[in-house]
């Protein structure tokens, strides 16, 4: 066998409070697609930023090729060959793509070549991009473009990819791996993160499976199921949601040529949505982020007004109605920004229990606040969804994602609504409580609620919804029944590949 | 009324020398807030910067020295404000105005004694022939060094941003400081270097007016020129050809509403003093309604987290 790429060993990095990683030792051999595994909080993003030098080890060793390796910053970590693609964006909305790239690149030449070189490497890896163009106009996949050709420009040997797939159509992801193939049969070493198995087990030749920090399996994905490196992952057995058939009852939430006009500038607006949800049912609907899905959100809770028939909530016309009146009602909603949007980071989760509960579990009374009800609502939701925090006065910004993400949604199933709108329910969230939050809209629904899923995970919207839909630049695909549909067909309904070709060498 | 007391080539002539102060000032805050960082302290640089240069010209008799004085004043004290946010990580809103008011103060306190002096002349400048033409002459090559300095640190802070990497750098700080550091850029580094250059340009114009417009050291004479700098900054969308406008504007009106005050037109002096506030703002709002944003990062504090 020929020496390691990389080869980390006993690395280790603890923050006050809390050990990130302990111990982690792995190998990454040349040409070799290498997946890092684990939950949220695993400690996968402080062990690549280890590797990119973001981040000093306490202890332990890394080598390149069998040269002690420790990046004192992410420049020394380029030099010595190391790229990194990022989860969320390092980009600059405001300046263009050669100008992005330019920036992170130890020593570019000047523009004019610079943007000839890029349009010469986004050929040859079948990812089209115009250097010129300002990078707030691209879509994600374009964005992630710009990324990667940073990183393929300065010819690394290995390539970090964290969690690449999150923002991507189907197809998008069929392409980028047939970049990701190319780059690994010239040699390239790639280190994947991610928490899609189905991805790992179709891209990655090794798995190392990361628990609280610890390195606790090493698997190839190829030999191994889906569950069982899940189960590794989470360290116990996983609840998979169940559900049954029912007949669904009455219409409960309709929309007839919804259209509404996006408040931001860089949004999308709404073109002639309709649907009808009935009692009972899960309505799904897909698509890539900033095709109008916090828009549609917005249109239902109330933020966005519309014209009054145009969203009708059991046969009550509520379109010009603003939240607070269609909270009475029953209409109640979840939006996916959790600190921020659905929870105000500083307030304590009483206080973000009575911003929405007030209403309907009787918190207000004659203008004043009984906080004792509040209180009492927030431990209840706690209670129920198994929220980890030390009490109910606790600032929803000490929560992790996942913990204030349950706490978001149990506030709102526990309302017991009529109709309930959820947008990215189980965004950055880990396993387990993704499926304690799935499995709650779905006895919401059993329970003779209509429940909208708005999400950009497919695997969740199969797992969940009856029926199906897209949203594409503001509009909704035709609606289907969920059962029987192929990732090919939910693609198109995605609006397909946003203009990618394959790799054409 | 008569009009034909206003003579237009003294007129441009003298609208750029009384815009030549706010020009710097602005040029200075640009950087700053290209760089993400709001620093609402340039009247007091401007003052700090107008007593330091004054008195350092009357002690040595050199309007040069005087000015290279006021830049250092003027830097100095806004690493006071650089302290208090890029490392005690405080609101840049409430230390800026502080800085202000600590600049009042403190230049009060430093001017004690040098009421009522002239300062030595500054040099103009004078090329034979050139300076005698007529009309363009008075125009173009009868100013002050100042005014050209200042005409040269607008052209060269608009290449800089536009064709150096360093002006990428400093841009790209203040769009995203998360993803600049990401990248390894020092952000704090490059916003310190930003705000000292800020202080730098305050302190000059400050100078400007003690040294050469007024010429002499009152209390407060700055009179709201840092607050008009920093508006002008806004209203030219953050580029430097369109703070050059915003200046020329707000001098000529300034200019123009004294000439029209002294002709006896027949508008109430107040209406005609608050003029150049007026149509400098509605000018540059009107212009600056080409969607151009903001940096991103303004004003936002930044702390590395990892």
């Amino acid at each position: 066998m020929s020496e390691p790429l990389l080869s980390i060993r006993g690395l280790t990095k603890a923050y006050p409070g809390v050990v990130a990683n302990s111990d982690v030792s792995f190998d990454i051999q040349p040409g070799e697609v290498h997946a890092l595994l684990g939950e949220n909080g695993a400690g996968k993003s402080t062990l690549v930023k280890m590797i990119y030098g973001l981040v000093k080890p306490d202890s332990g060793e890394m080598r390149v090729r069998g040269a002690p390796y420790a990046p004192p910053e992410p420049q020394a970590a380029r030099a010595a060959g190391v790229a990194m693609v990022f989860q969320h964006f390092s980009l600059f909305d405001a300046l263009t793509v050669a100008e992005n790239i330019a920036l992170g690149m130890a020593d570019p030449p000047a523009m004019r070549d610079l943007a000839k070189r890029i349009r010469e490497v986004s050929e040859t890896y079948g990812l089209p991009l115009d250097p010129w163009r300002v990078v707030g106009d691209l879509s994600a996949g374009e964005r992630q473009r710009v990324e990667i050709i940073r990183c393929l420009l300065q010819n690394p040997k290995l390539l970090i990819m964290d969690e690449p797939t999150s923002v991507l159509t189907p197809q998008e992801v069929n392409i980028l791996f047939e970049t990701l193939r190319k780059l690994k049969s010239e040699g390239t070493s790639i280190l994947y993160i991610s928490h899609k198995l189905e991805e790992i087990r179709a891209l990655c030749d090794e798995a190392t499976i990361l628990r609280l920090g610890k390195k606790v399996a090493t698997c190839t994905p190829r030999d191994t199921t889906a569950r069982e490196m899940a189960e590794l992952m989470v360290g116990t057995e996983l609840h998979v949601p169940s559900r049954e058939y029912r007949e669904p009852g009455a219409v409960r939430l309709a929309l007839n040529g919804l259209s509404v006009k996006s408040p931001g500038q860089f949004g999308t607006s709404l073109k002639g949505i309709t649907l009808e949800v009935r009692a009972g049912e899960v309505l799904g609907l897909a698509g890539v982020a900033g095709n109008g899905q916090d828009e549609l959100l917005g249109a239902l809770s109330g933020e966005l007004r519309s014209a009054s028939a145009m969203v009708v909530l059991d046969g009550t016309e509520v379109g010009a109605a603003g939240p607070g009146e269609r909270r009475r009602m029953g209409l109640l909603t979840a939006p996916e920004e959790r600190l921020g949007h659905a929870a105000a980071p500083d307030m304590s989760l009483t206080e973000n229990a009575a911003l929405t509960g007030a209403e309907r579990k009787g918190i207000v009374s004659g203008g004043f606040l009984n906080w004792g009800r509040a209180r009492d609502f927030a431990k209840e939701v706690i209670a129920r969804f198994d929220v980890r925090t030390p009490g109910t006065e606790n600032a929803a910004r000490s929560l992790s994602g996942g913990n204030l993400q349950k706490f978001v949604i149990g506030r709102e199933v526990m309302q017991d609504p009529q109709v309930l709108v959820v947008n990215q329910p189980t965004w950055g969230v880990d396993a387990m409580a993704a499926a304690v939050i799935r499995q709650a809209l779905l006895d919401l629904a059993a329970g003779g609620a209509a429940v909208v899923v708005i999400s950009q995970d497919l695997d969740e919207l199969m797992e969940v919804s009856d029926r199906f839909g897209a949203l594409n630049e503001g509009r909704l695909s035709e609606i289907r029944p969920a059962k029987g549909l192929t990732v090919d067909e939910i693609g198109l309904m995605m609006g397909g590949s946003h203009d990618m070709e394959v790799a054409h060498v | 009324m008569d009009l034909s007391a206003i003579n237009p080539v003294l007129l441009v002539a003298s609208l750029m020398v009384a815009a030549t102060a706010v020009m710097i000032a602005a040029i200075g805050e640009l950087i700053v807030e290209r760089a993400g960082v709001l620093n609402l302290g340039v009247e007091g640089m401007m003052i700090t910067g107008a007593i330091c240069g004054f008195a350092v010209a009357v002690q040595t008799g050199s309007p040069l020295l005087g000015f290279v004085a006021a830049a250092g004043g003027g830097a100095l004290l806004s690493m006071l404000f650089a302290f208090l946010t890029q490392f005690a990580l405080a609101n840049q809103v409430a230390s800026g105005l502080a800085l202000t008011l600590f600049g009042l103060g403190l230049s009060a306190l430093l001017g004690q004694g040098y009421q009522g002096i002239k300062p030595p002349a500054t040099p103009r400048l004078d090329i034979p022939m050139l300076s005698d033409l007529p009309v363009v002459g008075r125009i173009l090559f009868g100013h002050d060094l100042m005014v050209y300095f200042g005409l040269a640190l607008v052209a060269a802070t608009w290449a800089f941003l536009k064709y150096t990497r360093a002006g990428l750098v400093l841009r790209a700080v203040g769009e995203n400081h998360d993803a600049a550091h990401a990248l390894g850029y020092k952000v704090i580094r490059i916003r310190v270097m930003a705000i000292a250059f800020g202080g730098a340009c305050a302190g000059l114009g400050g100078a400007y007016i003690s040294l050469i417009r007024v010429p002499q050291w009152t209390e407060g004479m700055t009179a709201g020129i840092g607050w008009i700098a920093l508006a002008l900054v806004v209203f030219a969308s953050w580029k430097p050809w369109r703070v050059l406008l915003g200046a020329y504007l707000f001098g000529g009106v300034t200019v123009l509403q004294l000439n029209l005050q002294a002709a006896g037109l027949a508008i109430p002096v107040e209406y005609l003093s608050m003029s150049p506030y007026l149509i400098t703002i509605l000018v540059l709002v009107i212009m600056s309604a080409d969607k151009s944003r903001a940096p991103a990062s303004l004003g936002r504090v930044f702390h590395a987290t990892h």
